[in-house]
């Protein structure tokens, strides 16, 4: 019988890796170099191992092996594929696997090459990253053992909540777990730097890759999240500062801070103990991100594993982390710093005006999502913090930040041309300012909005103009441009696209609700909306009430599904895409009695929407594109 | 019945264009008690129509925005309230961000303070 024993062997495989993460720590840590050598074929060891132990758990969700208890609880033989694929990481223990897996095969990435990196900080960079798999690898095998069996295997699984089953939420979780866990490796060699006592520009090298891949990675995950919640909640929205985004949020701006004081002491060996410390920050918030999702403290529309025991376990491996990474660093952090004098209007100053700006945003996100469950422990009242708190907070922190990032990249290190700087960017500031003043006062969206426009504009404006000057003023040369200078104008100019979606978003959206009978039309948003016919419709493993909208001559169709496996109804929203928005429709109850059957209806138009989004990509790319072109540095040098 | 409960979720618009406005706006604000984490103007739960269809009542009455949160935190507890309130007790919460840029600016202020005269001559990429 297939697969008879492969649950055991995934577990052995599990316990094979754990021995190895476990001497690859002891290994790495004494920095010996034969010992160093034996830990780098330790985490690669160690990775084979785990990525075979994952595999053996998608195969039987493949082929729906119900023995297994995740797969009993979490999938079902009539699932599409992909989503039996999928829900090998849409479960909390097939989660944590992952999380270890990839863990352990970014140590193993790391330990294929050395590069300029000392041999005392890639050994013991590599024995961190160890302790690192090794705390959530007994973890996962000790509170949430993926391969647990059922006896006698239940006929048929439970089915994975309908909601989940989702394109974008099957690349979801593996994005965020990429970015959580790409945060890990600075964190040992931050750790591996304070053992050393030196963290210099060869160290900084070895550490803005993977602030990128974490980076990257985020702003993918996030935007899949955000995108998915936009189409399948049903209420048009991308982003409420829920507890969970927040979790994830705060690791993305751990990233973005440490991925430009990372370039700091890369270049000019200046603020290396303010890069290292940030490092182990960053880790405990994506370790604090892992456990919000799991422990199920906070109340949130995505908390789908909730389990208090291994709540309290994450939090211990974040104490141990954490505990153990600030006392080394209070001990040793006094080592680092060779201070490189500069001005403060230089690239040096802005990168910091930039990093203080994201630790306090950061820090403000913080405090917002845990000040609930701290004012419930003090006083034992329950309060909220919503959005109304974050957008009257973060967002003009933000706004003043994003309003200095045009600026930093035209200055030169040590001392910048301010007057030169500003000269450069005149035009764009006009036309920003021009912009926000138009939509202040024609279309009256408010002057907050107006200057959010206003300042997306800046930002993109500010970024073509880093890449013309960079250019020397000609077309000519600006293909010709390093791919790092590509890089950072994509990024800043994608996150300029994504502020003139999401305040666009924000300030215009239309809604509507009504109750339309078959046949009616409507006027909504300069459209004309018929609801052409209500009919029934069956899926791969749901049945659905299907309404056929025809908006402007072209059909779209919304449903009502029904998922017998969970007996559990869901909504599918219908989305009519444009240039200038969306057009998006939701159901409500159908009434089946006195008379007529009416549909209720919510009717949004999200203009500008696919700029989030399109923004979120730019910005991805530009992570990417500095990816390729660190790689291409390495082929050069090696 | 059915019938009923559909007209529930389409609560009708007031006629008074300004009022409307400020009961969207509240509405955003005020947390659905029934729903895991969602504001009463997204959610599709009856509870949170009913809240809603409240929250007009409120606004028709001439109540101020202040007088209907007050008046939800009283009825439902200030967990409804997705504003916390700024009063003493939340205090920390809203100077929090700004003590954290004062203490940032402070710190990095001290760490990057030169000597007098030190000049660096602009270094190019």
């Amino acid at each position: 019988m297939a697969g008879a024993v492969s649950g055991e062997l995934g577990h052995a495989l599990a316990v094979l890796a754990l021995t190895a993460s476990c001497a690859q720590a002891v290994l790495g840590l004494l920095a010996r170099p034969p010992l160093a050598a034996a830990a780098a074929a330790l985490a690669q060891a160690g990775a084979v191992a785990l990525a075979a132990s994952l595999a053996l758990l998608i195969a039987a969700f493949v082929r729906s092996d119900f023995s297994f208890a995740v797969v009993a609880a979490h999938s079902h033989s009539a699932k599409p594929l992909l989503y039996k694929i999928a829900g090998a990481w849409g479960n909390h223990e097939g989660s944590m696997l992952l999380w270890c897996l990839v863990s352990s095969a970014f140590g193993a990435a790391f330990s294929l090459r050395r590069g300029p990196l000392s041999l005392g900080h890639w050994s013991r960079t590599l024995g961190v990253q160890g302790l690192v798999t090794a705390g959530a690898l007994v973890y996962a095998l000790i509170l949430s053992n993926p391969f647990a069996r059922l006896d006698p295997a239940p006929m048929e699984g439970a089915g994975l909540n309908p909601v989940l089953q989702d394109p974008a939420l099957a690349l979801h979780p593996p994005m965020l777990y990429l970015g959580y866990v790409g945060l890990s490796l600075p964190f040992s060699l931050a750790l591996a730097a304070l053992i050393e006592g030196e963290a210099g520009p060869a160290w900084a090298r070895a550490l803005r890759p993977w602030a990128l891949i974490a980076g990257t990675c985020l702003t993918l995950g996030i935007a899949l999240g955000s995108y998915w919640a936009y189409y399948e909640l049903g209420w048009g929205g991308w982003w409420f500062w829920d507890p969970v985004e927040n979790a994830s949020f705060m690791p993305w701006l751990a990233a973005a801070a440490l991925l430009h004081a990372g370039l700091v002491t890369e270049r000019r060996g200046s603020l290396a103990s303010w890069t290292v410390l940030l490092a182990i920050l960053g880790f405990g918030l994506a370790l604090l991100g892992t456990f919000l999702v799991r422990s199920g403290v906070l109340t949130s529309v995505h908390a789908f594993a909730i389990d208090p025991q291994r709540g309290v376990a994450v939090l211990v491996l974040l104490a141990l982390a954490m505990g153990g990474g600030l006392v080394l660093y209070a001990w040793r952090a006094g080592r680092l710093d060779k201070p490189r004098g500069f001005a403060a209007l230089s690239r040096e100053g802005a990168l910091v005006a930039n990093n203080l700006g994201l630790s306090v945003a950061c820090g403000t996100v913080l405090i917002g999502t845990l000040y609930p469950l701290l004012a419930e422990a003090v006083t034992g009242r329950l309060v909220s913090v919503g959005p109304p708190y974050f957008n009257l907070t973060f967002a003009p922190l933000m706004g003043a930040l994003l309003l200095l990032a045009p600026l930093g990249p035209l200055l030169a290190w040590r001392r910048g041309d301010l007057g030169a700087a500003a000269r450069r960017l005149a035009l764009a500031f006009a036309a920003a300012l021009g912009l926000a003043l138009g939509v202040g006062l024609l279309l009256a969206p408010g002057w907050g909005a107006a200057l959010g426009l206003g300042l997306g504009a800046w930002l993109v404006l500010g970024a073509l103009v880093y890449l013309w000057a960079r250019a020397g003023a000609r077309f000519g040369k600006l293909a010709a441009l390093p791919l790092g200078i590509w890089a950072a104008g994509l990024a800043h100019a994608g996150l300029g696209v994504f502020v003139l979606g999401a305040v666009g978003e924000t300030s215009f959206k239309q809604e509507r609700a009504l109750l339309l009978l078959p046949g009616e039309r409507t006027r909504f948003a300069g459209r004309e909306v018929t609801l052409s016919g209500i009919e029934a419709a069956e899926g791969p493993n749901y049945y659905a009430d299907r309404a056929i909208f025809s908006v402007d001559g072209r059909s779209i169709a919304a449903e009502r599904r029904f998922y017998p496996a969970s007996q559990t109804p869901t909504s599918e929203v219908a989305i009519l895409s444009s240039w200038g928005g969306d057009l998006y429709i939701a159901l409500g109850e159908t009434s089946r009695e006195a008379g007529p059957v009416r549909l209720s209806v919510r009717l949004y138009f999200n203009p500008m929407v696919q700029l989030i989004y399109g923004g979120a990509a730019l910005m991805a790319l530009g992570g990417a594109l500095a990816l390729v072109r660190r790689m291409r540095l390495r082929g050069e040098a090696s | 019945m059915a019938l009923l409960v559909t007209l529930a979720l389409l609560v009708s618009p007031l006629s008074d264009p300004a009022e409307e406005a400020r009961a969207r706006a509240l509405e955003t604000e005020i947390r659905c008690v029934v729903c895991q984490n969602e504001p009463i103007s997204q959610s599709s739960a009856d509870m949170a129509a009913d809240m809603r269809a409240l929250v007009r009542e409120r606004v028709r009455a001439g109540d101020s925005d202040a007088e209907i949160r007050a008046f939800f935190a009283a009825r439902y507890g200030d967990f409804v309230l997705l504003r916390p309130r700024i009063e003493a007790g939340a205090l920390a919460l809203w100077l929090a961000p700004l003590a954290l840029l004062a203490i940032g600016a402070g710190l990095t202020w001290n760490a990057l303070r030169r000597r007098p005269g030190e000049d660096f001559p602009p270094e190019p990429d």
